[in-house]
């Protein structure tokens, strides 16, 4: 029986479909002219989703029998994804609007409501407590991001990239759905509990190859190496409002749900999880450093980018202890303010005619021709380089603090070690912005909501210590609702 | 609160930061103006910083200190030393110097420079006066930025491979150091770097931690074989970057060995002295003898920058209170002079834009102003008595002799080779005949100039002639760390027997005595 507490917890979704559906109704009939509303009022049903985690949603429990879980953790990453979502829609409505008057854009009243769609699979990714719940969650997700991938239907890029998601991550999903067959198999049970109490009881082979899977089909989600493949052309292709958003919620939906697994559900297998981890974690740091260096188009930049900070969020949960899921949470909270900022600058890169550019060339001396916007990208791109005293340098800080107290020594100092050689490319931007003679300007216009995204990520990136004590009391609250 | 009642140490860091602000919205004369203003206020709290430090016997060992937990897992602590005190003293002298070479030197983008030069000093003050090892890494690392943006948009034409260099170099010699400190904080229980100082970590630990760190401060010194970046840093960078460069970042390498090497691990730092005498020698020998060939100004006096820096090493690894205080008297002379020297060559690059020394010759002739204050620090350089370099050279190379007098003996001859670098490129610079037409066309020394290079010639004497008042804010300090590292200390080769005992001894021994066990 569906009791009334299970209902009242899961909220933040039924808000979210609720909206979601009537505002699907709203565009169907009023048609596409109401895009620029329908995306204020997706905006809105993700604050009221998001204001609903204040009350049991964020606290509740279990619900549905342990399918869903309705904790601390679960309220810490929908915060989240539902400020990268919004953001990503907001931005979106320009990026899409026809170039000229009269001229064909693509501007859909359907963009916002397929993120919302996605934020509920990404919402119920991250309450799983079941391997069911984790499945249908994540499949909610990715179809709404394979067809945002390729939303702009006319660009052949955009197909291509909508198709290679979709084509890999159907695989993807495969081996996701052979592992969770084997745990099921061998524990007896769907329930993360029931598989952690199989896993107590000594790690069978089966349990070993179903915990293999599980995790591989979750890496590619991630976009950890070597299920990386498809980060790069999915990031370039897709339009950049989406490729904002695929690089900050699902990513945090994504390593959320990866932890659940990991320490609900295979927590008992202890070392044996944290060496695929810990393999994971060094090669996606170390590969996406290398791989980026050569890179022209800065969409690719950050794809590779964002494999290479898997990478370093990756460690802390490859500590397997609360102060480690605490570091890489608040690593996530910290990537999110520098991938949104980062990509609302990416948006502003418009050749004279207003056309998207995205050749890292077309940067140079962009301090001169637009100085506030230079600066914010520096500031971006020294904190994803982790150079203090930027935030992005504090995220770095508590992953490998939390590696040091695991005593995963060597594992803390390969990682840092590598992190200088993800620091060239991202000087290598600052070098072209500040350093080389101007290019051909960019468009001017102001784009008032743009420039205030921008600011703001910019000073949440530069005043941040400031939050520290916040952000540490947030999550170790999420990492304690786990152990 | 401090015996001033009112937190100078923040005021200085929030002094600059304010101006750093306001010149990036400013045009570029207001930016100059703010810019020198700043530095001159942060000058004025500098000697009030120095007036009021309290040098008595029974004073605290941290002064001015301060406190706000605002970052969690770190504070806000500040609280400065003798040492640090003479470090910060020396760059809020040199920072108004590098605004004034600047002045006409740098005539486009002048907001943002000033405003990372700004940055600078707020970062410089930080490192020497943070007292939580986070906050230190913190400023450490984050000069980067603002250098990194110095040379690469104001240098000169190799300039972006050298900024590249200089940070990645720097950079990668940093992180493993953070790990080392993340591993301190957890062993020690505490981020301050007073009770770390105090801490002893096990041997075996000890070992890995002080590779971790010299790492870092090895880079940062330069040490010699990893000093490859400054030649390509000072060469390309702007006149007042390569000051600063020279004069105040290449300190916090020494100012690291202090603080955390030497106290931190003891018993390594005595293990890992025969490594650090080694690169020492070899950088003495070969640095000087690589500078004896440079056709190029700056790096002639970057390569004599590593050659010094390895008389400081010698002298702090020596473990005694002569090495010790002479490396901080080489730090704050070779500060002043280098970055005097480097001013000198910006002098003429301003006017014939080249440093090439061929293209030079006979500048006695013409610019008799400027051949003699060139003449000056040539002369401090090369450590004549009576100039800062001879007591700070002296004294690290009797505290090494304690030590060891092979080290001695190999260190000392870097003050004969600094001779002959030094005089050659005086000699082929200001003497001879004006044979370039347009050598003979150059103006001497304008009077924005003179009040460059005046107040450094002063410092620069003033330091040789009565260097007690420099040496006595740290010799308690020193003292401290003496009594600290002594368990550890490595007996010397010497066997140097106490001889009748004179009244320079007598005094001696009672400042070893002044200030018993403080360090515990």
């Amino acid at each position: 029986m569906i009791d009334n507490a299970s209902l009242l917890m899961v909220m933040p979704e039924l808000v979210l479909t609720i909206g979601g559906l009537v505002l699907m109704m709203v565009a169907a009939y009023a048609g596409d002219r109401t895009a620029q509303l329908v995306s204020w009022l997706s905006v809105a049903t993700l604050l009221a989703a998001g204001l609903t985690l204040i009350g049991l949603p964020g606290h509740g429990g279990i619900a549905f029998d342990g399918l869903y879980r309705a904790d601390a953790f679960a309220a810490y990453a929908k915060v989240l994804i539902y400020t990268a979502a919004a953001a990503s829609i907001l931005v979106a409505p320009r990026f899409f609007a026809p170039l000229t008057t009269g001229g064909v854009g693509a501007v859909r009243a359907e963009f916002p409501i397929l993120i919302l769609f996605s934020c509920i699979g990404m919402g119920m990714m991250v309450s799983a407590g079941d391997l069911m719940t984790l499945y249908v969650g994540l499949e909610l997700q990715s179809l709404s991001a394979y067809v945002l991938a390729s939303f702009m239907r006319q660009d052949t890029r955009s197909a291509e990239a909508g198709l290679k998601y979709f084509v890999l991550g159907a695989l993807a999903s495969g081996i996701l759905l052979y592992g969770i067959s084997l745990l099921y198999g061998f524990s007896g049970s769907t329930s993360f509990e029931g598989v952690a109490v199989a896993m107590g009881n000594g790690l069978s082979n089966g349990l070993m190859f179903g915990m293999v899977f599980v995790l591989a089909g979750l890496a590619f989600k991630i976009s950890a190496v070597p299920f990386h493949m498809w980060t790069p052309d999915v990031y370039e292709g897709a339009p950049t409002p989406v490729t904002a958003f695929f690089a900050s919620a699902p990513k945090v939906a994504a390593i959320g749900l990866t932890i659940r697994v990991a320490i609900e559900a295979l927590g008992p297998g202890g070392m044996a999880w944290q060496q695929i981890v810990i393999f994971v974690a060094l090669a996606s740091i170390l590969f996406g450093a290398v791989a980026a260096i050569g890179q022209t188009n800065i969409k690719r930049l950050m794809a590779y980018s964002s494999i290479n900070n898997v990478g370093f969020a990756l460690i802390g949960l490859a500590c397997g202890t609360p102060a480690g899921v605490a570091a890489t949470m608040s690593y996530m909270a910290i990537y999110v303010v520098m991938t949104i900022g980062g990509f609302v600058c990416i948006l502003q890169m418009r050749d004279k005619d207003g056309v998207p550019v995205e050749t890292i060339a077309s940067l140079s001396g962009l301090s001169q021709s637009r100085k506030g916007l230079a600066a914010a990208l520096a500031i971006f791109m020294f904190s994803l380089a982790g150079i203090p005293p930027l935030f992005g340098f504090w995220a770095k800080f508590l992953v490998f603090d939390a590696a040091v107290g695991a005593g995963l020594l060597g594992l803390a100092a390969f990682g840092i070690a590598a992190s200088v050689i993800g620091a060239f490319y991202y000087l290598k931007i600052i070098k072209t912005m500040y350093f080389d003679e101007p290019a051909a300007e960019y468009a001017t216009g102001t784009p008032l909501l743009e420039n205030a995204i921008i600011a703001v990520c910019a000073t949440i990136i530069v005043l941040g210590y400031l939050l520290n004590p916040a952000l540490d009391s947030a999550s170790a609250a999420a990492a304690a609702a786990l152990f | 609160m401090n015996q001033l009642g009112f937190p100078i140490l923040t005021l200085m860091m929030a002094v600059p930061m304010a101006a750093a602000i306001a010149c990036l919205y400013a045009n570029d004369r207001a930016a100059r103006s703010i810019a020198l203003i700043a530095t001159l206020i942060d000058l004025a709290l500098g000697v009030v910083l120095w007036l009021s430090f309290d040098q008595s016997a029974n004073a605290a060992q941290w002064q001015f200190t301060e406190y706000a937990p605002l970052f969690g897992r770190f504070a806000w602590a500040l609280g400065i030393d003798g040492i640090a005190l003479m470090l910060i003293v020396l760059t809020v002298f040199l920072m108004p110097i590098c605004i004034g070479a600047s002045w006409v030197a740098i005539d486009k983008r002048v907001g943002e420079y000033m405003a990372a030069f700004l940055l600078m000093e707020v970062l410089m003050i930080g490192v020497f006066t943070a007292q939580d090892i986070f906050l230190f890494y913190v400023m450490f690392e984050a000069g980067l930025i603002p250098m990194y943006l110095i040379i690469g948009i104001w240098g000169g034409a190799e300039r972006i491979y050298a900024s590249y260099k200089f940070f990645l170099y720097t950079l990668l010699g940093s992180v493993l150091m953070l790990i080392a400190m993340m591993w301190m904080v957890q062993e020690a229980g505490s981020t301050s770097i007073p009770v770390l100082m105090a801490y002893d970590f096990p041997a075996q630990a000890q070992t890995w931690l002080w590779l971790a760190f010299f790492a870092s401060f090895a880079v940062k010194m330069p040490m010699w074989p990893v000093h490859t970046w400054l030649p390509d840093a000072h060469v390309q960078a702007p006149t007042a970057g390569s000051v600063i460069l020279a004069g105040v970042l290449l300190k916090m390498g020494g100012y690291g060995f202090i603080r955390f090497s030497l106290p931190m691990f003891p018993e390594a730092s005595a293990q890992f002295a025969p490594l650090v005498f080694g690169l020492s020698m070899v950088a003495v020998v070969y640095t000087s003898l690589v500078a004896l060939v440079q056709s190029d100004m700056k790096k002639l006096i970057a390569y004599s920058s590593v050659a010094h820096m390895a008389i400081v090493t010698v002298g702090l690894f020596a473990f005694n209170q002569q090495g010790i205080e002479g490396a901080m008297m080489v730090m704050l002379g070779h500060g002043l002079v280098s970055g005097a020297l480097f001013l000198c060559v910006g002098v003429i690059y301003d006017r014939l834009h080249t440093r090439e020394i061929s293209r030079y010759g006979g500048l006695a002739i013409n610019m008799p102003k400027y051949a003699v204050l060139f003449l000056l620090f040539t002369m401090a350089a090369v450590g004549l008595p009576g100039t800062s370099n001879f007591v700070g050279e002296f004294l690290a190379l009797m505290g090494v002799y304690q030590a060891s007098s092979w080290v001695a003996i190999v260190a000392t001859t870097g003050i004969i080779l600094g001779a002959a670098y030094m005089l050659y490129l005086y000699r082929r610079v200001a003497y001879g005949e004006l044979v370039h037409d347009d050598v003979r066309a150059m103006p001497d020394l304008s009077g924005r100039e003179m009040w460059l290079l005046a107040p450094i010639a002063v410092a620069v004497l003033w330091m040789g002639i009565y260097p007690e008042s420099f040496i006595a804010p740290m010799r308690a300090d020193v003292a401290s760390l003496v009594a600290r590292t002594d368990r550890a200390k490595p007996a010397g080769d010497s066997k140097l027997a106490a001889g009748k005992p004179g009244v320079a001894a007598e005094s001696h021994s009672t400042e070893n005595h002044e200030t018993p066990g403080e360090a515990h």
